[in-house]
């Protein structure tokens, strides 16, 4: 290429660069999908979904009370994580339990001081709604904790010590108080970026196609990958806002700390940003209207990023062949480095791959795009 | 002399080879001059525009332009084009000045030359006062001549313009021949494409494509010469005058005929003789005279002339009596905002009439329509249909109108025969009259070949008719079409007005929408909508009459509407100042 061409390219995808943030400043939706759209979908997952338990409903049956039973209920009143309803026969509640109104069903045999007295473990039985396997875990896990802590301190007041108890030390680091929302805010940051860097971009190059203009372009000497790039810079920046209201929103609504440091957030999210952007132009050379076009960046870049980033669902637990999908979905990766930037720090083990393969992935996606994207009308 | 564009042996097609878009084509193209690219819709006149401008490879053949070949050159081709696609290439959302200065850096135009440039540009297309404005908020006039001046840019050589007067109005179509013919004395040669077979005259060559083959390539004027002596006026037959064309078609040596207002237009074989009053009419003492023949014409007789089929229409509207009219608009007035979109408009309509509602593009004639058609509420003023008042009884006063919607508005996935019984269930039909109904249209508009084929896979003609019969299931006595033909072939087009015309013998009122001159002399009576108000309602011959002059001493009726419109303006202005 001789040096003249050069300057006309760059002269045109600098023009091109001039169009598109005209046209961003200018649409109320880019305004929407880079500043409204981030915070809105971080405020619907960091307030609205939680895996911490409160206020469990639990139907508690005490087939003989006595002063011991009446500890343990005020002990499992007096906690912020249920709420509890007494009756003397189970059988009251096994339909409300099966109805959904009760997250579980504690049994307090009418035996109890017998079987307290002989050491029996299972004193008490816990009867959990099994359809909703995270809440009967949660409630389970929580009733037994109670039961335990009790246990512990009728003990203390009797100083009668049981033999052979192991007491167990639980630390949890890096989320100290195990609060989900601390890993659930990063792992919305990932989805978000990864919906809004793929939508950017396939909604405004079929919005070329459906309005004409595409046709109009390619008839002047502007090439398509200099098109490419007049779309990719500026959503790029775009991107990097969104990713800017993220933050702050984190920092300063959820009170999530930023372990790591600034420069090294923005740099991962701009290798990530430039795979979600790359899915969109893919897309782009096959959608030729926004409609299409939304619906495979849902399709293609969101759906995956929720099931297999394992933000919502564990990856681990999934069949081989899901664990191979999950492989190649970059949210996975985005989700693991940033809420390692968040809550742990500059941990170069865990950053430096992840940027590496997603860095490929990009490279990927920018060759199959060049490789595929029509020059000509048909 | 070389030519600018020489295509040879070019073949495209999309999906199976046996359905070609472009079928062996030869033609060249000289510098320097119009040449016009005419065919209904679907003959290929966008895709071998697109061909030409490099943006679709041919299948086979090749193609030259300016010396550079379209397949290895691509860019180079690009460089030396200039080319308005069909929705002019626009950014709505950049202003006018905004548009331009990007196409002058994609197009590499110099920073020194691009302000005289501009200047040249924005005065030729007159945009100058609007720079700042953006170029969404234009008119559809406007926007064309935005779109003509970003194709300007690098004065091109070759300029292609895609069907650039669709959706425009004739005034602003005649300002685009006008700067047009300026730039070709500037030597650039153009290419227009377009379906409206007048402006073929306005060429100085044409190519005729049907069906992605050239039927003619030359002068339009020595094809319209080869009708001289073949086409006649016939008139004097008064309200009999659709009977009179039905039953002249019939005969074997008339080849083609249209209602040209009052009068009966009549295209006879080659070497036919000219028709007598006594073959037409025996009862009647019809006045016939022979007349200039126009490329329509010679258009029609290139196909073979209008088929011969005699029409099975036997659908009559429910009775009514017949002293209220039909249709009637009384101080129509519709303000959005401060705007006054439609400004007391007053018609109407007498049963068996069909009347056409004419204005340039934003006038308020699309504003007009549907309130008459119930969709949307005036702000004064009563529309009534059959008597009945559109907004105190509205679906009472909906069931006694068809309406036909510009678009295709059926369900292309639908078969012919469901697409019917969806219809007459939507008109609140069941049962054995919903049976009847079907039959009935099956019958009258000749569909029964086609029953079992889905919709979006007929023929345009069929589709037509189908959209047709789905208005009418009801068989009401009012018919509201809008732009009913836009883009439709001559023939088509004299199809679907035949089943109107019989309609209308019938006893049934139709009010018509339409950009296209040529179905607008079809009327009984127009109405001239500008700037929201009725500035002319007469026969399509009065109003011609009325605007005659030493300079105009034969107009036509476009000549009839930019005249009236343009002194509407100017005394409008006038009161403004």
């Amino acid at each position: 290429m001789t040096r003249k061409d050069d300057t006309g390219s760059l002269r045109r995808i600098r023009a091109l660069i001039w169009k598109e943030t005209l046209q961003v400043t200018r649409d109320p939706s880019s305004f929407v999908v880079a500043f409204v759209l981030p915070a809105l979908l971080l405020f619907l997952f960091g307030f609205g979904i939680s895996f911490d338990a409160t206020r469990l409903k639990i139907g508690l049956i005490i087939e003989e009370p006595t002063p011991e039973t009446e500890w343990f209920v005020a002990s499992l009143s007096n906690t912020p994580y249920f709420e509890v309803q007494r009756a003397t026969d189970r059988r009251q509640f096994i339909d409300q339990l099966s109805a959904g109104r009760l997250n579980g069903i504690v049994v307090l045999a009418g035996d109890l001081s017998e079987r307290l007295a002989r050491g029996d473990t299972a004193a008490i039985q816990v009867i959990t709604d099994g359809s909703d396997p995270n809440t009967a875990a949660l409630a389970s896990g929580y009733i037994r904790g109670t039961w335990a802590v009790w246990q512990a301190q009728r003990n203390i007041s009797q100083n009668a010590r049981m033999p052979g108890q192991i007491s167990v030390n639980q630390r949890f680091w890096f989320n100290p108080e195990l609060e989900s929302r601390r890993f659930l805010v990063p792992g919305s940051i990932s989805l978000i970026m990864m919906m809004i860097g793929s939508l950017l971009t396939a909604l405004v190059v079929s919005r070329e196609w459906e309005r004409g203009t595409m046709e109009a372009l390619l008839a002047t000497p502007v090439g398509i990958h200099e098109f490419m790039i007049g779309k990719l810079v500026p959503n790029f920046v775009l991107g990097l806002c969104a990713m800017g209201v993220c933050v702050v929103a984190s920092r300063y609504v959820f009170h999530i700390p930023l372990r790591g440091s600034l420069l090294t957030l923005i740099g991962f999210t701009a290798v990530f940003l430039a795979v979600a952007l790359g899915i969109g132009l893919l897309i782009s050379t096959v959608a030729r209207t926004q409609f299409i076009a939304s619906q495979l960046a849902m399709l293609v870049a969101f759906l995956p990023g929720l099931y297999f980033s394992g933000f919502l669902f564990e990856v681990a637990s999934m069949p081989a062949v899901l664990r191979a999908v999950a492989k190649v979905v970059p949210a996975g990766y985005y989700v693991r480095g940033l809420s390692t930037i968040f809550l742990a720090g500059d941990i170069a083990t865990v950053l430096v791959p992840a940027t590496l393969v997603l860095a490929f992935m990009s490279a990927v996606l920018f060759t199959l795009t060049a490789l595929n994207t029509p020059q000509r009308l048909d | 002399m070389t030519p600018l564009v020489s295509i040879e042996n070019v073949s495209k097609h999309f999906g199976a080879p046996s359905v070609p878009a472009i079928a062996t084509l030869c033609a060249s193209i000289k510098p320097g001059q119009v040449t016009g690219l005419v065919g209904p819709d679907g003959a290929g006149k966008t895709t071998l525009i697109r061909l030409i401008a490099a943006l679709l490879t041919p299948n086979e053949g090749r193609i030259n332009v300016c010396g550079l070949d379209t397949i290895r050159e691509t860019s180079a081709v690009h460089a030396s084009i200039g080319y308005m696609p069909q929705r002019f290439g626009l950014y709505e959302d950049l202003s006018v000045m905004e548009n331009l200065v990007l196409y002058a850096e994609l197009k590499g135009i110099a920073l020194s030359e691009r302000k005289a440039t501009f200047d040249r540009l924005l005065t030729f297309t007159d945009l100058a006062r609007f720079t700042d404005r953006l170029a969404g908020r234009l008119s559809g006039g406007m926007k064309q001549k935005l779109g003509l001046a970003c194709a300007m840019l690098k004065l091109p050589r070759l300029l292609l313009l895609d069907e650039p007067s669709v959706g425009v109005d004739p005034i602003s179509r005649r300002e685009l021949w006008r700067m047009v013919y300026d730039l070709v004395h500037e030597g650039v040669g153009v290419i227009w494409s377009t379906a409206y077979l007048d402006e073929a005259e306005n060429c100085a060559e044409v190519i005729v494509l049907h069906e992605g083959k050239v039927l003619f390539e030359g002068d339009p004027k020595a094809l319209t010469a080869t009708m001289d002596g073949r086409v006649f006026h016939v008139r004097g037959a008064g309200a009999d005058r659709r009977r009179l064309l039905a039953s002249a078609l019939r005969r074997p040596e008339i080849i083609d005929g249209v209602l040209q207002g009052e009068a009966v237009r009549l295209v006879i074989a080659k070497e036919a003789a000219a028709p007598t009053s006594e073959e037409l009419s025996p009862s009647q003492n019809l006045d016939i005279s022979s007349v200039a023949p126009r490329f329509e014409d010679a258009f029609v007789a290139l196909l073979g002339g209008q088929p011969k089929r005699s029409l099975p229409l036997d659908t009559s509207p429910a009775q009514v009596s017949d002293d209220i009219p039909p249709v009637k608009a009384q101080g129509l007035t519709r303000r959005f905002g401060a705007f006054t979109a439609a400004d007391n408009i007053t018609f109407s309509i007498k049963r068996g009439e069909i009347f056409g509602l004419l204005g340039p593009n934003g006038a308020g004639k699309s504003t007009t329509f549907k309130m008459m058609c119930g969709l949307l509420r005036p702000s004064s003023g009563t529309a009534h249909v059959d008597g009945l008042d559109l907004y105190k009884s509205p679906a009472a006063a909906r069931n006694r109108l068809g309406y036909m919607a510009q678009k295709f508005s059926l369900y292309g996935d639908l078969s012919v025969r469901q697409n019917l019984e969806f219809f007459a269930g939507a008109y609140g039909l069941s049962g054995a009259k919903k049976r009847a109904a079907v039959e009935r249209v099956i019958a009258a508009f000749d569909l029964t070949s086609h029953l079992a084929n889905n919709a979006g896979s007929l023929p345009l003609g069929f589709k037509q008719r189908l959209a047709l019969a789905a208005a009418i299931m009801h068989e009401p006595p009012v018919l509201f079409l809008d732009e009913p033909t836009s883009g439709v072939d001559p023939l088509t087009r004299r199809e679907f007005w035949s089943f109107i015309n019989a309609m209308v013998d019938r006893g049934v009122t139709v009010m018509v929408t339409t950009h296209f001159m040529e179905e607008a002399e079809y009327c009984d009576r127009v109405a001239l909508i500008n700037r929201g108000m009725c500035i002319a309602l007469d026969t399509p011959e009065a109003l011609q009459a009325s605007v005659k002059s030493e300079a105009l001493p034969n107009p036509t009726l476009e000549d009839a509407f930019i005249a009236l419109v343009e002194a509407q303006n100017k005394t409008g202005e006038k009161a403004a100042a």
